[in-house]
């Protein structure tokens, strides 16, 4: 019988190397994996790269294990949002790399990645500061920039529920990144509110199928 | 000859944008200003909002009190969700911005040229991280890119120059400028003013803008209706 359950926090990001590159879904403080973050950093691996639209919010989760010394690389779209303090300090003091990328070009590399494709062409960053050094084309008279995938270590995701296979739903805006971060990494691990019964779940409603989850860890709801 | 006039307000700058979003129309707001935008659509017309972070049907803000943690819009802040509204995954979502799926995105910006050029990423403070967000998608995506800006810096300076001088978003891309003294359209024969706030004149509207203005032949009056600030 499939089960993709794991009982504990620790086993949900057990085997995370050193320099793993790690796929943080969310926008905001919304749809974020704060305990899978939390158990991140008590599983101890360093040198990492995040991969996330911001780069951290308070002193909690990828904060965190920005203060802790934990994170050399972050590719983002946009660092400044909330409190992010924890960034601003490292990337001051420079023990913390920055890759600025474009919000839908994150997402489309790592869609590429999960769809098998070597990357792709986009007029998105064409003519600007964002494009020096990448390779360019025209296409149809419009310049285009190459842009390569995005793959990941693992994917740390969160939804509202899943069954034992691992199809996931979410809850409105918390969807953001989590279902591409969910296929484009080597493993997906979500923390979900619920465990519904395999069957449950309406199939024409499920929006992450099984086949790209591994591991599920269930919190329950937050207050 | 010296005229007086009076400046629109923001909430009058987002009115104006507003009257021009039409019936049908799928419309992505920046942050700030034209997210104003959205409170101002006239009565009556059907306008869907979307959202970067995955919503085709935003709403207007929760009253408070209904607040839901997971359902914020592009700015962060919480929002709500219309009848027919839907999410989408981030890939969707910047596939229907990148993809002229959307039919006006309209965009804050620090500086736009006479040729549409856009500057509204990065202001290069090298104290400061820069940050892109969806800036850079929205600017070559929707089949019209339209601004909402102040005519001038804070120190009286124009934002609509001959050549932007901060770094690009995108060439060539904005179609439409609203600002609080005019509403100015960037054409091949160069930037026509369409509209000017009542008791301004051409030349007092050139002393503060770069580029050579062009009075279009059915120029009217920008009248917005009393709003607080």
């Amino acid at each position: 019988m499939i089960d993709k359950s794991v009982a504990s926090p620790a086993e949900a990001v057990a085997g995370v190397k050193d320099g793993a590159v790690v796929l943080v879904a969310g926008f905001g403080t919304v749809g974020i994996a704060d305990d899978l973050l939390e158990a991140l950093h008590e599983q101890g691996s360093t040198n990492l790269t995040i991969v996330h639209n911001n780069a951290g919010n308070g002193d909690t989760g990828l904060a965190r294990l920005i203060n802790s010394g934990r994170v050399s690389k972050v590719i983002c779209s946009y660092p400044r949002s909330g409190d992010y303090s924890a960034f601003l300090n490292a990337y001051r003091a420079k023990t913390l790399e920055l890759e600025l990328v474009p919000q839908g070009i994150i997402s489309e590399r790592m869609h590429a990645h999960a769809a098998g494709l070597g990357g792709f062409f986009s007029p998105v960053t064409a003519h600007t500061k964002l494009a020096e050094g990448k390779e360019t084309r025209e296409i149809d008279g419009v310049l285009h920039v190459f842009e390569k995938p995005l793959k990941g270590d693992i994917a740390l995701l969160r939804a509202k529920k899943a069954d034992r296979w691992g199809n996931l739903i979410y809850d409105q805006s918390a969807r953001n990144f989590n279902p591409i971060m969910a296929m484009a990494a080597d493993l997906s691990v979500v923390q979900v509110n619920e465990m519904v019964e395999l069957g449950s779940l309406d199939p024409e409603a499920v929006v992450t199928p099984s086949i790209f989850i591994d591991r599920v860890l269930v919190v329950g709801a937050k207050a | 000859m010296t005229t007086t006039y009076k400046p629109l307000n923001r909430d009058q700058m987002a009115w104006r944008a507003a009257q021009d979003l039409q019936e049908g129309a799928y419309v992505n707001l920046g942050i700030g200003m034209p997210t104003r935008a959205a409170s101002y659509v006239p009565d009556g017309r059907e306008v869907i909002f979307h959202s970067e972070n995955g919503i085709l049907g935003l709403g207007p803000k929760p009253e408070l009190g209904t607040e839901d943690e997971n359902l914020i819009d592009a700015g962060k802040n919480y929002t709500t969700l219309i009848k027919g509204g839907v999410f989408m995954h981030h890939a969707d979502a910047f596939l229907m911005i990148r993809g002229k799926h959307l039919d006006v995105s309209l965009l804050g910006a620090f500086e736009v040229s006479e040729a549409g050029d856009l500057a509204n990423w990065t202001t290069e403070d090298p104290s400061f991280p820069p940050g892109v967000g969806g800036a850079m998608d929205l600017a070559v995506g929707a089949k019209e890119i339209r601004v909402i800006m102040d005519h001038t810096d804070k120190a009286g300076k124009p934002r609509i120059l001959k050549k932007c001088r901060l770094p690009l978003t995108a060439l060539g891309c904005v179609k439409r400028i609203y600002t609080n003294l005019a509403v100015i359209d960037v054409t091949e024969q160069g930037l026509f003013v369409r509209e000017m706030v009542e008791g301004m004149t051409l030349e007092q509207l050139q002393a503060l803008t770069e580029p050579k203005l062009q009075l279009a032949n059915n120029w009217q009056s920008l009248t917005p209706p009393a709003m607080a600030a």
